[in-house]
């Protein structure tokens, strides 16, 4: 019988080699006339690890890694095919400890099935939750998504069953389903993981979201930057609809849903809902006015449910296990589990999904190992580009969308990026107002003309120069973007400028007492 | 415009023009084909769809990702974001034009690299990071740049 084994698909670890290291493994199988099952599989999160090749045993998978190419031969003398001890092993996979103290509801599948096979899909409790919606009213299949109390993914957090159900009790000949995956905010990729790892999670959660509210169309708009992503997702939709799970007649019900992926071309105001319905109908991504809500009148003017890949990810298994079950995880109103991604400069960087509540210091210490670097960790940008900075005195922050939004932080989407004591946290606020400006649509003028001044008046303030003048400015200027802003990007850039010059004055040039003065 | 590249945008308008929202995928088309979006056939675009041409400029010089002028052989994709930023990336952008010897938006004087910025390629965890035409490289040294361009065989 052939043995399997596991070499992830996953962009990430092919940017590490993953490609490679699966050709040679599949050569020197070949040479030495060994019969071997090669399942190219997501991955399991543990980027320092990867590429991480696994092999299935009669114990359950076995992990080895970082392994390269010019790791394969040795690993096969030593007879890694059926766990014989080598350097590189790291046991078995489940028992890894960053793998173990997970929750994973939402990736529950991710690293371990084959990514594009319905079939492995369904042996792994795929579907479960659509084969429950086509038993049930469209208004309790909302109910379920409202009692799970599933906040959005993709960083407002609004409730996902309250949008649901304004688009269920809109009448309307045409609906749509969109899927935001123009997962823009730098240094998060757990959008990325679901589609290259388990796109049919998406496309059950696509489908149910579809069949709740009454729409038959559904589109995912993608990121340019995923071309990955882009090819993963269309062969597994094919595949879905090959096996009777997306189209005319799902599994026999005589109901109909449609999905396709549509690219966008690398601007990143489109993560925005209305902007990204722009782009979907051909146009500029310019930001809408609201209301009209996407519920009432969204894409072409239909009623449309817009939600991130993670929201409409979590759905399948509130469908299968009920409401009640993923509520049970979290505190407070943060309901679930979030799949946090731990980047920049961490000794263990990856995707840990837990459920909310733990504490950010356990989050890179615990799981992230503290900096690669070895040097303290300073600062802590989290929730994306227009995240606050947050310093060593709130790293006792749970993990919890309203313990962050009173120290004037976002979670948003779960990014984490950690930079040690060598950052200059002047240069990172004079970089936010310089992407402002960059990705602004335009429409609005205190991003459009804000973003501007406020990289102009970062730059003197970095070069030192009149900060008794500039300092006030910068606030002014912070204080007409937040208010004043048609959507976010205006309205939260200055998260990241003012956490900066609020908690590490001394960067800016100025001493703390003149700061609290 | 010339009569092969005329003829590819003919066949891309006649298999696209007719889904919801065409135009972006026509442009995706057409740049992917091409390597650009030739001005020169914009006003075909735009009769296509039946928008103006101002419409359909206005969509090109919108997003990043659309350009009117020939990409080089290979795009270099640079991340300029935080994560990358973490971890050395600043120095590897430094090195990156540097050893191309040009700036974002301009291709070297060979044709060989073109080189554009990007926020973010969801590489995060293994930063810092670049694309290379479609295939994304994680963790690269200044010395690992130079390895992959050597790979590549095109000169510099």
């Amino acid at each position: 019988m052939s043995i399997t084994v596991y070499v992830p698909c996953d962009s990430s670890a092919v940017s590490l080699g993953a490609n490679r290291v699966a050709n040679a493994i599949t050569q020197e199988a070949q040479k030495r006339g060994i019969d071997i099952k090669l399942v190219r599989n997501g991955s399991r999160g543990m980027y320092w690890l990867e590429p991480m090749v696994e092999v299935a045993t009669e114990k359950g998978r076995i992990a080895f890694g970082a392994v390269n190419t010019s790791d394969v031969a040795s690993l096969f003398d030593a007879d890694f095919l059926h766990g014989g001890s080598h350097a590189l092993s790291l046991g078995l996979t489940e028992e890894l400890p960053y793998f173990k103290k997970q929750q994973r509801l939402t990736f529950a599948r991710v690293g371990i099935t084959d990514p594009v096979s319905v079939e492995d899909y369904i042996a792994h409790d795929g579907y479960r939750g659509l084969k429950n919606t086509l038993a049930l009213s469209q208004a309790d299949v909302v109910k379920h998504v409202s009692d799970s109390g599933l906040r959005g993914r993709g960083g407002a957090a609004f409730p996902t069953g309250i949008k649901w159900n304004t688009v269920l009790n809109t009448p309307s000949e045409q609906k749509y389903i969109i899927c935001n995956a123009d997962e823009g905010d730098s240094g998060t990729f757990s959008d990325r993981m679901i589609m290259e790892g388990d796109p049919l999670v998406l496309i059950e959660g696509m489908t149910i979201a579809g069949l709740a509210v009454g729409a038959t169309q559904g589109y995912i708009y993608l990121r340019i930057e995923y071309p990955h992503a882009y090819e993963i997702l269309n062969t597994a939709i094919a595949n879905a609809y090959a096996a009777g799970y997306l189209g005319e007649n799902i599994q026999g019900s005589g109901r109909a849903f449609h999905l396709e992926v549509r690219q966008g071309a690398g601007a990143y105001v489109c993560g925005e809902e209305t902007s990204l319905m722009e782009s979907l109908e051909g146009k500029r991504g310019l930001v809408r006015f609201k209301p009209p809500l996407p519920a009432i009148s969204g894409l072409f003017g239909k009623p449309t449910v817009v939600n991130n890949v993670i929201s409409l990810a979590s759905v399948p298994i509130i469908l299968d296990k009920g409401g009640d079950f993923y509520r049970d995880f979290g505190m407070g109103r943060s309901r679930g589990t979030l799949p946090l991604q731990l980047a920049g400069n961490l000794k263990h960087p990856g995707l840990v999904e837990l459920a909310f509540g733990v504490t950010l210091r356990e989050i890179l210490y615990d799981f992230g190992g503290g900096s690669a670097t070895g040097r303290p960790i300073r600062s802590v940008q989290v929730g994306g580009p227009l995240g606050a900075y947050l310093p060593e005195s709130q790293f006792d922050t749970p993990l919890d969308y309203e313990a962050f939004t009173e120290i004037w932080a976002v979670l948003g989407h779960g990014g984490i990026v950690a930079f040690d004591d060598s950052v200059d946290m002047a240069e990172m606020a004079k970089y936010s107002m310089e992407f402002c400006a960059e990705e602004s649509c335009g429409k609005c003028t205190p991003c459009r003309i804000g973003a501007t001044r406020g990289h102009e008046v970062m730059t003197d303030i970095v070069n030192k120069r009149d900060l008794d003048k500039n300092i006030p400015l910068l606030r002014s200027l912070c204080d007409t973007m937040l208010n004043g802003s048609l959507c976010a990007l205006g309205g939260m850039t200055p998260y990241p400028v003012l956490s900066a010059l609020n908690h590490f004055p001394e960067d800016f040039g100025i001493s703390a007492e003149h700061h609290a003065a | 415009m010339t009569e092969s590249n005329q003829a590819t945008i003919q066949a891309i308008l006649t298999e696209l023009k007719d889904k919801k929202g065409a135009l972006l995928p026509i442009l995706h088309a057409v740049q992917n084909a091409l390597s650009y979006i030739p001005p020169e056939s914009v006003p075909t675009i735009a009769d296509a769809l039946n928008l103006s041409r101002a419409e359909v400029h206005g969509v090109i010089s919108f997003y990043h990702y659309f350009r009117d002028t020939p990409a080089g052989k290979h795009t270099v994709r640079i991340c300029r974001a935080e994560s990358c930023l973490a971890m050395e990336g600043g120095a590897l952008e430094h090195h990156i034009k540097e050893k191309l010897g040009v700036d974002y938006h301009e291709t070297t004087a060979n044709g060989n690299f073109s080189l554009e910025a990007v926020y973010c390629l969801g590489n995060c965890a293994c930063s810092p990071a670049i694309q290379i035409d479609n295939d994304i490289h994680g963790r690269v040294s200044p010395q690992g740049f130079d390895e992959i361009i050597a790979e590549l065989g095109a000169s510099v």
